[in-house]
């Protein structure tokens, strides 16, 4: 069979401009941090520093956190919510304007495919700035009561696996809704938010209605303890959650939390095959795993399981790993050092319990972070590669016989964020739908989103939702829901 | 009337409720509780950490029949319970007298209003998902709903002061959404709780899906808060104990925190309770005390032909 192979298509570095060093977005501008203190930011696939970032300390949060209370007092809280819309639809603007940027910077920061940043992340972010710029002026309708009103000052900290668009699903609601807000983006991750910084500059936002502050998990621990803080929205791991949920307990903040997941897809016989096998593929493979939403339990039905595992296999073999910026690449750069540590050691523990492990043939650069899209069979529900998030491109498969026994197997874990079910049968996703545990459900498709669609989870995987009607719940006062 | 011609009352043994019995406290423990001018009313049963647990076990196992009930079926148990209410009518407002103190006329208002208060979340079962779930317009072909689902098993500390219209207050919107519970009734007035209990018994409230318990509310709430089967808790009655003294409720939400429990603060102002007493007198201003005890489920399904 002749094969054809890829040319590199490298997108342009050339739109980015870097500067050397970067300070702290309060009030509407940049400024050094009280003690000066400072970290780099590299870029995954070629470990290259990419420029120098602040760390805020405790003196750093609090100026930030009093900034933009006088904001949301003087400013933000008295505006007419249609000046506020105009704001945010202005932000979605420009950031669709300066998409190549975003898209490139995400990339080259984060280590995710151009592909990908460039028609999902990006294009993503701007929509949630649009969708929520209408809810501005119209929250009187949103269903929470008359005159509904915002909580203040929301604290977020924000993950490094869709930096840009984790900062848009809190940025926006909270903005639309009447809040000021001090975003932490993520130690790993912090360029594209320091270029938001400079869109809200460009809209000629308010000062201090945003303010942005760098640094690591000293930096967002103080944040969210900061007691003058009204919200706390945080997307991350589970563990990370417990600790905030601790830290707000006995205090009258409001908290939102988006953690960790260990999905389950399942995959009957009567499944559109080739479109499950993209389905599974898009599940686990996307932005190398690192979706706390991931499809990353494969459970097939006994009777194509062996089917389905030879073509995800062969599917596995044309995933094309490598350079973020070319634009032919489905799987890039692992995040960090510390997460590539973190997945080998997991996929290690899969192989010293039993499972079989399976790696997709590809050549992997030499300089930078990798792991090959790998696929465990023969995995049985006690395994660590079956219970913990591995938040990498690592699939566990496992198999049922019944429908019942699918659900069992797929709410069998702490977790709760989302599910998967391939099926043809109508009445069949509805009767699964209805007793998987888990916020979101992807019937015949997975790794869905929407600004106007609510995402959040079910037991350890978090509470509240972000996106949609309901999102906006979680900015405002006396809101249950 | 001479001596002999006077009848002794039978008085009735106030016990727990777990699963749809009514057994005394593993613990075999009781404590007296007294009216509003100190007489005495009754021994209860004093809940014990085990009593706790199979409360939340009777929970656990209720959970899949009562939230996958219809929630048509689910307001008519909830309507239900509005009837058997109003044929005890006289007995509640004897109780509620002498638990609180307050004058008959005054209680009788307690009674009605607790019983309305059910009627009220009745027939908010068949509404919740209509009013808070939503078809979302995705910028793509896709299918797109959200509906409000029940959060678990969700633990209650009951209002201390209001003994019945506070605890109907906060029981009935953890029900009518598909939620069980185990309730901790007021600490020095659970005598209404129990008979509470005898009507639920009697309302095709599936036994387990509200489980009472009476005893010290600082004795068994972080069993409560603390186990990982319990999805929620609501800390009313964390506040307001007997010399007015309140508990450490932010250790409860630290236990809570351990496995991510939803929490709803004491006095959070959810739907105007803040105001004590009088705060349970007026009709909710809408569900979101209901609403605090669900999670959005979102399907996606593509569109195509």
């Amino acid at each position: 069979m002749p094969t054809f192979d890829y040319a590199p298509a490298p997108e342009s570095r050339a739109v980015v401009t870097l500067q050397p060093s970067y300070g702290l977005f309060i009030g509407g501008e940049f400024v050094e941090p009280v003690a000066g203190g400072g970290m780099t930011t590299i870029e995954p696939a070629t470990e290259k520093v990419l420029a120098e970032v602040a760390v805020a300390d405790e003196r750093d949060v609090d100026l930030a956190v009093r900034t933009a209370r006088r904001a949301h007092q003087r400013i933000w809280s008295r505006m007419p919510g249609a000046e506020r819309a105009k704001y945010l639809y202005r932000i979605a603007r420009i950031m669709q304007e300066r998409s190549r940027e975003l898209a490139v910077l995400e990339s080259l920061d984060n280590g995710k495919p151009i592909k990908e940043s460039r028609d999902v992340d990006v294009p993503l972010a701007a929509a949630h700035f649009f969708y929520h710029a209408g809810w501005a002026d119209k929250l009187d309708w949103a269903g929470f009561g008359p005159n509904p009103a915002p909580l203040g000052v929301a604290a977020q900290v924000i993950p490094w696996n869709f930096p840009l668009l984790m900062l848009a699903w809190k940025v926006a609601p909270a903005l639309a809704t009447g809040n000021t807000v001090v975003l932490k983006p993520a130690e790993t991750t912090p360029l594209t938010a320091l270029l938001f910084a400079e869109i809200c500059a460009q809209a000629d936002l308010p000062p201090g209605v945003v303010n942005i502050l760098t640094g690591a998990g000293a930096t967002g621990a103080a944040l969210v303890a900061h007691p003058d803080v009204d919200k706390v929205a945080f997307t991350g791991s589970t563990e990370v959650g417990r600790q905030i949920a601790t830290a707000v307990a006995g205090t009258r903040k409001k908290v939102t939390l988006e953690l960790g997941g260990k999905a389950a897809n399942i995959v009957f016989d009567d499944a559109p095959i080739d479109q499950a096998i993209e389905g599974i593929v898009n599940g686990i493979y996307f932005n190398q795993g690192h979706v706390c939403c991931a499809g990353s339990r494969l459970l097939v039905q006994e009777s194509v399981a062996e089917e389905v595992i030879a073509r995800l296999q062969a599917r596995m073999t044309t995933l094309r790993v490598g350079d973020p910026l070319d634009k032919n690449t489905d799987v890039g750069a692992i995040n960090s050092q510390e997460q590539l540590t973190r997945i080998t050691a997991l996929a290690e523990a899969g192989e010293a319990e039993g499972a079989t492990r399976w790696s997709a043939p590809c050549p992997l650069p030499r300089k930078g972070f990798w792991f090959a899209p790998t696929v465990f069979t023969g995995v049985a529900p006690a395994h660590r590669i079956a219970r913990e998030e591995v938040f990498g491109p690592v699939l566990s498969v496992l198999t049922f016989r019944t429908p019942s026994e699918a659900v069992a197997r797929a709410n069998n874990t702490p977790y709760g964020l989302s599910a998967g079910i391939w099926t043809e049968k109508g009445s069949r996703i509805l009767w699964m739908a209805d007793r998987l545990r888990a916020g979101v459900v992807w019937a015949n498709t997975f790794n869905r989103f929407d600004p106007a669609s609510p995402f959040g989870g079910y037991k350890e995987s978090g509470y509240g939702r972000e996106g949609g009607r309901h999102g906006l719940a979680g900015y405002l006062k006396e809101a249950g829901l | 009337m001479t001596p002999a011609a006077q009848r002794l009352d039978v008085r009735k043994t106030y016990k727990l409720a777990i699963g749809g019995a009514f057994p005394r406290s593993e613990s075999a423990r009781s404590y007296e509780v007294v009216d509003a001018k100190g007489r005495f009313l009754a021994n209860a049963s004093q809940a014990s950490r085990k009593d706790a647990r199979d409360a939340v076990s009777a929970a656990v196992t209720a959970l899949p029949g009562w939230s996958g009930a219809t929630a048509f079926n689910r307001g008519q148990v909830l309507y239900r319970v509005a009837e058997m209410m109003e044929g005890r009518h006289a007995q509640f407002t004897d109780e509620v007298t002498r638990a609180e103190g307050l004058t008959a006329a005054k209680a009788r208002a307690v009674v009605d209003t607790a019983i309305d208060r059910w009627v009220w979340y009745a027939g908010w079962s068949d509404k919740l998902a209509q009013v808070t779930g939503a078809l979302n317009p995705v910028a793509g072909p896709y299918f797109n709903i959200s509906v409000p689902e029940p959060t678990g098993v969700v633990a209650v500390l009951a209002p201390q002061a209001s003994s019945l219209l506070g605890l109907v207050s906060v029981v009935a919107p953890v029900v009518v959404g598909g939620n069980t519970c185990v309730v901790l009734a007021s600490q020095t007035r659970p005598l209404p709780a129990i008979t509470l209990a005898e009507v639920l018994a009697t309302s095709d409230v599936s036994g387990g899906v509200v489980n009472t318990l009476s005893g010290t509310t600082a004795e068994v709430a972080p069993w409560l808060a603390s186990h990982e089967d319990v999805a929620a808790i609501d800390l009313s009655g964390a506040v307001g104990l007997p010399g007015d003294e309140d508990l450490d409720w932010a250790a409860l939400e630290t236990a809570a925190a351990r496995t991510l429990t939803r929490v709803l603060r004491p006095g959070d102002g959810l739907d105007g309770s803040s105001n004590g007493e009088v705060g349970w007198a007026a009709t909710p201003p809408g569900p979101r005390r209901a609403l605090f005890f669900t999670e959005t489920k979102t399907v996606w399904h593509p569109k195509g032909k």
